[in-house]
């Protein structure tokens, strides 16, 4: 059972101070002088790290008239919502936001079926070829996409559909190329992530399911899939956040713009507004905020998916 | 685990060795059922990723403008002459590939350790800094291509304000000047990046044994030796794999490029290198496939390193 566990050193610990060296060890005690230096440091690097949004959302709640008239390194005018507005029913968002959705909720829900699926294979059953395949799945993930680019382009072209599914005659600009090669390409590092987890559950759990003649699939669907319950909430809220912000895949198949997810149709965004910063900042806050919104609400098992990732190597 | 089944045996015990006490073989439905939840997931992974990549491989030895299959003409090692010969962008966009791994192992890994380190401590407000830092990693490179684009414009982004260059002829275009871009797509890749490793070794500092450090600190180490010397090198497992997310980050970057200026004029990259040759008129499938195999065969050295860590304990066992 040698991979499931962390290296030996990385035993639980807590409160683990980076050394103050007088070792004041005073847990809650407020800082201690040595800390002044951190503190100031600290607040520097916080403040240069807020800039860049800082200044999207600002200059995204002035109106452009008030821009123009004051100059954008200013604080006079007016700040509202008019330019999200604007940018909103302008640029389309409405649309791009659907896509997005359209395309990340299959892709996450096929994701964790099959690397579930894939999970429990290699790692409750013992058969000749499971490390193999791990390894290949885990690989797969680590490939620079543009390599697989123009074989699966032409792959997609040459697939000729009925124009009833697809109005280009092929998979070429439609969801299904996108959920697809997303599918593929990420169901190998939640397959690792799982598998490592699946691993470290107790075995007497399915034995005890064997002497009661439950088959594989109730093995898996009714043992141990509600047991890796936390693991795949955490890669569930990953991959939302990872297939969200994927640029490339619809870049590279989807030729209609008003198909295109938010993430890609950012690449538009200065075509669109031209040299109307403030709608361009907007635009780039529509697109900010969902996965804003998913940090604030399941930022635990966000990091805990990030964590679980990395915590063997 | 001796009283374990074949059929449940947790973890790599039985992969090698013939397990003692087998209860009993997997039943006929049993193994349809483990056919198909090996095989359709693999059979994904092998269509839309590995086969793909063969595909390419061959693709990189020919001449096609990708419109009929029957095109494809056998060009030999043309396309990798072509380009290491007579492509004008392909060497810098090695070299930027290569300032990217080294601007980021440099500057944003040992800021993230270093983020990591200080945040680790009894700070007050530590968690409304790490959720400063940490807030980059959750958007696209694209978006922070365009959020950096609005910081760097010439005529209304801050920084030439703050600069106070601002309005007069020595305002910079930070993303547009060929000189200084690459530095700028850094600083904005910096900003992702630093996060990213600040949190993870946020993690693997927690999992340190607190009396690794005390011991050390009994026997006079002071907090910089105590650091490198004890809770580093415990860290392994994390290092390995921030080695691994920062040397695969240089070789996949692509998305900032692209949306600042799909990878030209000071920001070539042998990714978006890739792209260029493959999308819009005059396609040159065999270059751009040929441009694809080595950005593979470079990052099959990364990839090896880590399954060699991550795998190497199974195959022992």
């Amino acid at each position: 059972m040698s991979i499931i566990k962390p290296a030996p050193a990385a035993a639980r610990g807590h409160d683990v101070a980076a050394a103050p060296r007088t070792g004041t060890g005073g847990k809650r005690r407020g800082p201690a002088k040595n800390h002044l230096g951190i503190h100031i440091f600290l607040i520097v690097m916080a403040a240069m790290w807020l800039v860049p949004l800082g200044w999207t959302v600002f200059t995204s709640l002035r109106p452009k008239a008030d821009t123009d008239k004051y100059g954008y390194f200013s604080l006079g005018g007016s700040f509202n919502f008019d330019n999200f507005v604007e940018a909103w029913t302008r640029g389309g968002f409405a649309q791009y936001a659907w896509n997005s959705v359209l395309i990340t909720v299959p892709s996450v829900i096929l994701i964790l079926f099959f690397a579930s699926m894939m999970a429990f294979a290699v790692s409750r059953v013992s058969w000749k070829f499971n490390v193999t395949l791990l390894i290949m799945f885990t690989a797969g993930n680590l490939l620079p996409p543009q390599v697989l680019a123009a074989p699966l382009f032409q792959m997609f072209k040459q697939l000729e559909l009925p124009y009833s599914i697809s109005d280009s005659g092929n998979l070429l600009n439609t969801y299904i190329s996108v959920i697809a090669v997303d599918t593929a390409f990420q169901i190998g590092f939640v397959t690792f992530v799982l598998s490592n987890y699946m691993k470290a559950l107790s075995p007497e759990l399915t034995e005890a399911a064997l002497v009661d003649g439950a088959g594989i699939w109730r093995q898996y669907w009714e043992i141990i899939l509600p047991l890796c319950r936390p693991a795949l909430a955490a890669m569930g809220t990953l991959e939302v956040i990872f297939i969200y912000n994927d640029f490339f895949w619809p870049l590279l198949f989807i030729q209609s713009g008003d198909r295109l997810p938010l993430t890609t149709a950012v690449n538009n965004l200065q075509g669109q507004f031209l040299s109307d910063y403030n709608l361009i900042a907007a635009g780039a806050m529509i697109t900010a905020i969902p996965a804003l919104i998913i940090y604030l609400l399941l930022q635990r098992h966000f990091v805990a998916g990030l964590t679980l990732g990395s915590s063997k190597g | 685990m001796s009283t374990s089944s074949d059929t449940t045996t947790a973890g790599d015990r039985g992969t090698t060795r013939a397990p003692a006490g087998r209860v009993r073989r997997l039943s006929g439905r049993d193994k349809w059922v483990l056919g198909f939840m090996v095989g359709v997931p693999t059979l994904i992974q092998l269509v839309l990723v590995w086969i793909p990549t063969l595909l390419s491989a061959a693709l990189s030895f020919t001449r096609w403008n990708g419109l009929s299959l029957t095109d494809i003409k056998s060009a030999g090692a043309a396309n990798y002459q072509f380009i290491v010969n007579d492509y004008p962008p392909f060497w810098p966009a090695v070299q930027h590939n290569v300032l990217w791994l080294v601007f980021l192992a440099l500057i944003a890994t040992p800021l993230g350790l270093l983020l990591a380190i200080l945040l680790d401590q009894n700070i007050r407000g530590t968690k409304i800094y790490q959720s400063i830092f940490f807030t980059p990693v959750m958007l696209s490179l694209a978006l922070i291509g365009v959020i950096w684009q609005l910081f760097y414009n010439r005529d209304s982004g801050l920084l030439n304000f703050l600069l106070g260059t601002a309005g007069t002829p020595q305002a910079v275009d930070w993303f547009g000047d060929s000189s200084v871009n690459i530095w700028a797509a850094l600083v904005a890749a910096t900003w992702r990046h630093a996060g990213y490793v600040m949190i993870l070794y946020l993690a693997g500092l927690k999992g340190v044994d607190p009396t690794l450090r005390e011991a050390a600190q009994i026997d006079g180490a002071n907090a910089v030796q105590t650091f490198f010397r004890v809770i580093f090198p415990a860290m392994r497992p994390v290092n390995v794999i921030i080695i691994v997310i920062t040397v695969i980050e240089s070789l996949r970057a692509f998305d900032i490029v692209y949306v600042i200026n799909r990878g030209t004029n000071g920001l070539e990259l042998i990714s978006a290198l890739v792209i260029q040759n493959l999308v819009g008129e005059g396609q040159v499938i065999g270059v751009g496939s040929a441009l694809a195999v080595i950005l593979l065969v470079i990052s099959l050295v990364p990839i090896t390193f880590y399954l060699s860590r991550a795998f190497g304990k199974d195959k022992e066992a």
